[in-house]
């Protein structure tokens, strides 16, 4: 399957197989000098390296990888004609390994069609109602979340890359202000558990930097694959504040915050969490 | 100090800051009023009566009322998983007097304004509460002085383990 070696030859690129391949007590003592490799960039870590070794092992192995499956609803979609135009996504696009690489490291991104920010979710929604003439997606539809996963492992490996200059940079704003706004009945700001508690238990989990390079990502809670915009729901609600809509404009722009912050890490998608 | 606050006058500055005095006048009426002396005590049980320790504790424990554990370590073994965001509370029945730890459960953003500790008394100021819990403290007044009547318990310190 092509995936399987894409994924390998991801892994030589990134100089992984060192801790793909070792186990036992060699990997545990270079998980605990805190050589995180490409999973840390200076201060930035992923979500990966604050994971349990079960966690990690199962996102690093591909064939226990749950997300799989979604990336192959993500794979067939691609070429399923659909909509009053009679056209796939590989109609125009043609063959995604090549002209998928690299897109979602940008994303989300200004659109002048829109005069906001659009997340990938947005922009494969807005070829379906516009270029093909289709229904959208549903929000955490295993189509969108397969379509949204598959074309981000186009890019997995690659670093981080969202720009906040131009148009961008009002939209960064409101989603750094919405980051460090203290909200519901907990009175709590995501600096407080993601930038002041990163490494540090809250009960029974630890806190990462909340990082969202690894999205859609499974999540063993959910036993499925979710966005970006269900974990912001879940921690909006977990500390008693309300819950923004899939997609919603405060969404999209806090997205662009958290992308932003991770600049530099690499796409991990599909990657696996408690 | 320059400020030996009334409760009234507390409230009043805090509902002020998010421009709620006028609007919203009768959300607070449910809560009761109580003095906070120095911005470091609040000297009287909340609803004159004393607090019960054994309650105190279920509430701490309990995750939807204190859920203290979340934030705090604290000497209860048979708990699994207690966060570490905020210092340990063993021996805190030592360090502190109820009139310090009764206003540092009701709104410790009096003391500190930058903590991460909730307010367990306090519905002005919040944003974006989620439906269902508006205007209601995480806390009623008898369970706050419960928890402060189970804290002034924790008088052992933790063992040393290195
Ligand atoms: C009360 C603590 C708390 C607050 C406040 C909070 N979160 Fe989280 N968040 C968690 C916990 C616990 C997890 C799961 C463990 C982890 O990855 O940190 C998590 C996970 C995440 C993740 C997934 C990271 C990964 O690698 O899987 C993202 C993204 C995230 N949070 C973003 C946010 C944003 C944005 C906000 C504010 C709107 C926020 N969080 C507020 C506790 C919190
Ligand atoms: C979301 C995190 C969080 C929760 C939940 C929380 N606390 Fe705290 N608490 C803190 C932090 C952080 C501090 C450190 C002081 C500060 O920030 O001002 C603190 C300080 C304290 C102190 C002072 C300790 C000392 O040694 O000075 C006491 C007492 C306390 N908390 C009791 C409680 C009790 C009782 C509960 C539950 C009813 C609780 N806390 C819930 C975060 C929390």
């Amino acid at each position: 399957m092509n995936t399987t070696f894409k994924a390998m030859a991801a892994a030589i690129a990134l100089g992984l197989p060192a801790l793909a391949l070792t186990t036992g007590p060699a990997f545990a003592d270079e998980m605990a000098e805190g050589k995180w490799g490409e999973y840390q960039v200076g201060d930035k870590r992923s979500g990966y390296t604050y994971a349990g070794p079960e966690t990690r092992a199962m996102q690093d192995d591909e064939f226990q990888n749950p997300a799989m499956l979604w990336l192959d609803t993500g794979m067939s979609e691609w070429e399923n004609a659909a909509g009053d135009a009679g056209k796939a996504c590989a109609d125009c696009h043609g063959d995604a390994e090549e002209s998928m690489a690299g897109v979602a490291t940008k994303y989300p991104v200004y659109s002048e069609e829109t005069g906001k920010m659009m997340n990938l979710e947005q922009r494969i929604n807005f070829c379906r109602t516009e270029n093909m003439q289709a229904e959208p997606y549903k929000w955490e539809s295993d189509e969108l979340l397969g379509m949204t996963a598959y074309v981000k492992n186009q890019s997995k490996g690659m670093p981080v890359d969202v720009s906040i200059d131009g148009p961008a940079k009002e939209f960064w704003e409101k989603g750094k202000e919405f980051y460090e706004t203290r909200r519901g009945q907990l009175d709590l700001a995501c600096t407080h558990c993601h930038v002041d508690n990163a490494g540090n238990l809250i009960r029974a989990e630890t806190l990462s930097q909340g990082q969202g390079n690894g999205f859609p990502l499974y999540r063993l809670k959910w036993q499925k694959v979710g966005s970006l915009h269900r974990r912001f729901r879940g921690c909006n609600n977990n500390i008693r504040a309300e819950k923004l809509p899939y997609g919603s404009d405060e969404y999209t722009n806090l997205e662009l915050y958290v992308t932003w912050r991770g600049n530099g890490l690499p796409i991990e998608t599909p990657a696996v969490r408690k | 100090m320059q400020r030996k606050t009334s409760a009234i006058s507390a409230m009043v500055a805090t509902a002020a800051v998010a421009g709620l005095a006028l609007t919203a006048p009768a959300q607070a009426a449910d809560l009761v009023d109580y003095k906070v002396v120095d911005d470091w005590t609040i000297p009287e049980s909340l609803t004159g009566q004393p607090g019960d320790p054994v309650n105190g504790k279920v509430v701490a424990i309990d995750r939807k009322l204190g859920n203290c554990l979340s934030c705090h370590k604290m000497p209860i073994p048979e708990e699994q998983f207690h966060g570490e965001t905020g210092p340990s509370l063993w021996g805190v029945g030592n360090r502190y007097e109820p009139e310090h730890l009764r206003l540092r459960i009701v709104d410790s953003k009096v003391i500190n304004p930058e903590t991460m500790m909730p307010a367990f008394y306090r519905v002005e100021g919040l944003h974006m509460v989620k439906d269902g819990f508006e205007d209601q403290p995480i806390l009623t007044a008898q369970q706050v002085e419960d928890v402060v009547a189970y804290l002034m318990t924790l008088t052992e310190e933790e063992p040393q383990t290195n």
